[in-house]
């Protein structure tokens, strides 16, 4: 407690003010119209087919991507703090491209490299692999903008790992396999499973990136996101509101279970290990 | 934060080699990633300059003639100009109650600030429609003033003031908690007022995380793109930013002007991610000299 430094009503007044009109009414609106939908009405927008179908490209083209970056990510955090190599600091940075590139031009790149004609669209069409306008487009669009999410929490876990368990177990004769199962994945185990409900979470709600490269076909390569952007632009509200507040509530239940898994393991750390 | 490396006593030093050091495993893993990070990090950056080029530099210029994309330009460096200062206030006085002071309800108000993080833009901008649009909670009162804030400018800020506002304060809230508040309260006994306190003792030990936070929160407003297609209306020439142009561009089959637009803002990427690079290096240099400070 601290009652020395000066500033707390008015730092305390100033961030509550703001966030009560950047964050808090926003999103009190929302929910307002999507209550005011009423529950039978929002039950047929949510069953309609179109909604559904949503629903599942979405789901499961974050499922694949989250895959993708669960590898990736991992591999990549293991390289950059257990090797030593040149170009090192330039694959560190590299790894916050996509936090720093916009969207849209993310999705135009993208989209460039996976048409038919493009440098990896070729090669892939020879071997009858569709991208572009597949839902394997979209797989790819969210796990582009959602790379940095596996690294970056599981980076710092393990530069703070105690070597002495793994080097017990090395004297022991383990193999190097049976360590990193053993007792390396499992202490990095939470944050792994943070930074992939984080990174999942992220592309459940992506549109720009992914629009360029869906070719965003109802029932089959449209993501919820661009379901309700496009029902805002045939000003069905009540269908905007119903979508948005779902996947609000979706985005809820990810934060919630991010949170259950650093209380976890922050009494994991606290009992000591 | 990079840890000096601890040397602990070695029971075996024969047995110095640890998990995944062997050269097998070294040469696969790093040639593996660099391998992935080529085709999936590199080549979107080199596609982007690639395709802006293929017609040649006339026509890279010419792109930016065209007073669509000049009025694009403006008004995302505009908006930039606008959303930026409030979100390093709004940054500023959100870490300092956070960091300095012990209340109920703090961590809740932590989760807040980070909550637009969390939220899909899509629905920041429709959350947004339904405060300020026609049918939403304030819009027959604006209408009645005749004051204009969906479809226009000031949408615009709104949504991108929604989208970025935890950037800066996410940078602050860590480190100013690390530093604690040593310095600040010998300040105070000093007879420092509070303003004072803030400008030449706060201010100073986390100059870089707030240029950093505020590099990112740049980046993120230029490039804003789902929250601002919802509430600007995409109308040519006066509601549309840089992203929006983008897509304009690339709808009407123009795509080396739409990735020429798009060079600019690779570049302002690229220039925050190295000012992340200096920085940190800066960082790690001072860190080094003095000690970690409020250690």
């Amino acid at each position: 407690m601290n009652r020395v430094i000066p500033g707390f009503p008015l730092s305390l007044g100033i961030t509550l003010f703001y966030l009560s009109l950047i964050v808090l009414l926003p999103l009190g609106a929302l929910m307002w119209q999507a209550v005011d939908v009423g529950w039978e009405r929002y039950l047929a927008i949510m069953s309609g087919a179109r909604t559904l179908a949503a629903f599942r490209v979405t789901l499961s083209t974050a499922a694949l991507a989250t895959l993708f970056n669960a590898v990736y990510g991992l591999a990549l955090a293991w390289v950059l703090v257990r090797y030593e190599f040149p170009g090192k600091r330039l694959l560190d940075a590299l790894v916050d491209v996509p936090f720093a590139l916009p969207t849209a031009v993310a999705g135009l790149a993208l989209s460039a490299l996976f048409v038919k004609n493009g440098w990896f669209g070729a090669p892939l069409a020879a071997i009858g692999i569709d991208v572009a306008y597949t839902p394997l487009g979209i797989a790819i669009a969210m796990a582009f903008t959602s790379i940095p999410f596996v690294v970056r929490t599981v980076q710092p876990v393990l530069e703070d790992l105690a070597t002495d368990v793994e080097e017990a177990a090395a004297t022991l004769g383990a193999s190097d396999l049976r360590i990193f199962a053993r007792i390396i994945f499992p202490a990095i185990f939470p944050a792994f499973l943070t930074g992939a409900a984080i990174g999942f979470a992220r592309s459940l709600g992506e549109f720009g990136a992914i629009i360029f490269i869906a070719g965003n076909l109802p029932l089959k390569t449209e993501v919820v996101s661009l379901l309700t952007f496009i029902r805002i632009e045939e000003y069905d509200y009540p269908a905007a509101a119903a979508i948005a507040a779902t996947l609000l509530a979706l985005a809820f239940t990810m934060l919630f279970i991010v949170n259950m898994i650093q209380l976890w393991q922050q009494r994991r750390i606290g009992t000591g290990d | 934060m990079a840890r000096e490396p601890l040397l602990p006593p070695k029971a075996h030093p024969a047995r110095r080699i640890r998990v995944g050091d062997g050269p097998l495993a070294r040469t696969l893993l790093i040639g593996g990633v660099l391998l992935v990070t080529l085709l999936v990090l590199v080549a979107p950056l080199v596609a982007i300059f690639t395709e802006a080029f293929r017609q040649g530099a006339a026509a890279y210029a010419a792109a930016f003639a065209a007073p669509d994309t000049r009025y694009a330009i403006g008004l995302t460096v505009f908006t930039a100009l606008i959303v930026v200062p409030i979100n390093i206030a709004f940054g500023i006085a959100a870490a300092w109650c956070i960091a300095k002071f012990r209340f109920p309800g703090r961590n809740l108000l932590v989760a807040l600030v980070e909550l637009p993080f969390s939220i899909s833009p899509i629905i920041a901008g429709v959350a947004y429609l339904f405060v300020y649009g026609a049918q939403g909670l304030l819009g027959p009162w604006l209408a009645e003033h005749d004051i204009k804030i969906m479809f226009a400018v000031p949408a615009i800020i709104l949504a991108s003031l929604f989208v970025t506002a935890p950037f800066v304060a996410r940078e602050l809230i860590p480190l100013m908690i690390a530093q604690g508040s040593e310095e600040e309260e010998a300040a105070v006994t000093l007879g420092a007022g509070g303003w004072r306190i803030l400008r030449l003792v706060t201010l100073p030990n986390v100059r870089f995380a707030l240029l950093y936070g505020a590099a990112l929160c740049n980046a993120r407003v230029m490039g804003e793109f789902g929250a601002v297609s919802v509430v600007s209306g995409n109308i040519r020439g006066q509601t549309n930013t840089l992203p929006l142009q983008i897509e304009l561009l690339y709808q009407d089959n123009n795509a080396v002007a739409a990735f020429a637009v798009a060079t600019i803002l690779t570049g302002v990427a690229l220039v925050t991610l190295i000012a992340k690079a200096i920085i940190e290096r800066l960082d790690a240099a001072r860190v080094k000299t003095q000690g970690r400070p409020g250690h």
